[in-house]
């Protein structure tokens, strides 16, 4: 069975929680989310993968050519959009707690309250 | 907690982690050798229901429609999320749009990033526009052709002019744009209702040339309504971002 795939993408988990788990920026804690999100992308594409075949666009190729599985591109563009919505929220709510608390640092905000 | 026994506890979940995903690894099929029922069943129906032949628009659009009105409207939450969470507080006052950085003078905009980012304006928004409207076509729609139109704006703020950018993108008719986008696409669903066929059926015309851009009814409609909404819900959040950087300043501190 080959699963490089699914090593790289255990990989890339790994090493975005690190990031979140060690950080100490807040900027720099969503990009970790930005990257351990991508993970599924490639998790995703790679479930759905078929040898041999071609992505199933069939502008300039036969209908009926083998194609990799469209439903899993689908969801991989929707996880797009999540993502960017989750990013640009994340990213204006870093921005009121620097005004807040004047640090970026997520040890230093956990001693704040309220 | 001190950064080592952060850690520690973070190599002891992902152990747990590792633990689970490689067990749940062994239940999948091989890489290559997808079996699942759906994919190969819409790729057998797809392109002769739809008469599009970009069948990850026809998903999108037609087969998991419904989903995608929720995507986009997660969209236009976090649009208006981001206008919320960063709306003017007490205290905070606008001034002249500057840029500025913190030790030293910000360099002025060079002539070469002024000339690049006005000449691409105008490619960008002819891309932007043909990706959104060849869902049906190729790998393209109304998501990526959203994004890319945002571009455009965002490479006249590039060109040095913040003013421009807010005057060509006022956020008046950003907000109508975005809504338009959304609630067409949510409309589009509707109008099928009225003629007794269920949400989001593909009542219209689909051609008779696969792919071409005339084809595939409502998913050519649906992709043109979520460019709008796509490239106004990222004009607003850029927008947001930057107004907090160029024109806000802190609040009494």
């Amino acid at each position: 069975m080959q699963v490089f795939p699914f090593i790289v993408v255990a990989w890339i988990i790994g090493v975005g929680l690190y990031g979140i788990a060690t950080s100490r920026n807040l900027i720099h804690q969503i990009v970790c989310l930005i990257v351990v999100q991508s993970s599924t992308y490639v998790l995703l594409l790679g479930v759905g993968y078929v040898t041999g075949a071609v992505a199933p666009y069939f502008y300039d190729v036969p209908v009926h050519t083998p194609a990799v599985d469209p439903v899993v591109q689908a969801l991989a563009l929707t996880d797009v959009v999540v993502e960017a919505a989750v990013t640009a929220l994340l990213l204006a709510i870093a921005i009121q707690a620097h005004k807040r608390f004047g640090t970026l640092d997520p040890h230093e905000l956990a001693e704040f309250k309220g | 907690m001190k950064p080592g026994q952060r850690r520690l506890m973070f190599f002891a979940g992902a152990a747990g982690l590792v633990a689970f995903y490689l067990w749940g690894l062994l239940g999948l099929p091989g890489f290559g050798n997808y079996p699942g029922p759906y994919g190969p069943a819409i790729l057998r129906v797809a392109v002769a229901q739809t008469q599009a032949t970009g069948v990850v628009s026809a998903v999108n659009f037609e087969y998991r429609g419904f989903d995608t009105v929720g995507e986009e409207f997660i969209l236009f939450t976090a649009a208006a999320g981001t206008a919320i969470v960063l709306r003017m507080l007490r205290g905070e006052g606008e001034r002249s749009p500057v840029d500025e950085a913190r030790d030293r003078d910000a360099p002025p905009t060079s002539n070469a990033v002024r000339t690049i980012a006005l000449l691409f304006t105008g490619p960008v928004v002819v891309v932007g526009w043909w990706l959104a409207s060849h869902a049906q076509t190729n790998p393209s729609g109304g998501f990526q052709g959203g994004v890319v139109l945002a571009t455009a704006f965002i490479l006249i703020y590039l060109a040095g002019a913040f003013l421009t950018f807010s005057k060509l993108s006022p956020t008046d008719v950003t907000d109508a744009v975005e809504a338009a986008g959304a609630g067409g696409f949510a409309a589009v669903g509707l109008a099928a209702l009225f003629t007794g066929l269920p949400y989001l059926y593909n009542y219209l015309p689909l051609g008779q040339i696969p792919g071409a851009v005339s084809s595939s009814g409502t998913i050519a409609l649906i992709s043109f309504f979520v460019g709008l909404e796509v490239a106004a819900a990222f004009l607003l959040i850029v927008s947001e971002l930057l107004e907090q950087t160029l024109l806000i300043r802190h609040g009494g501190r």
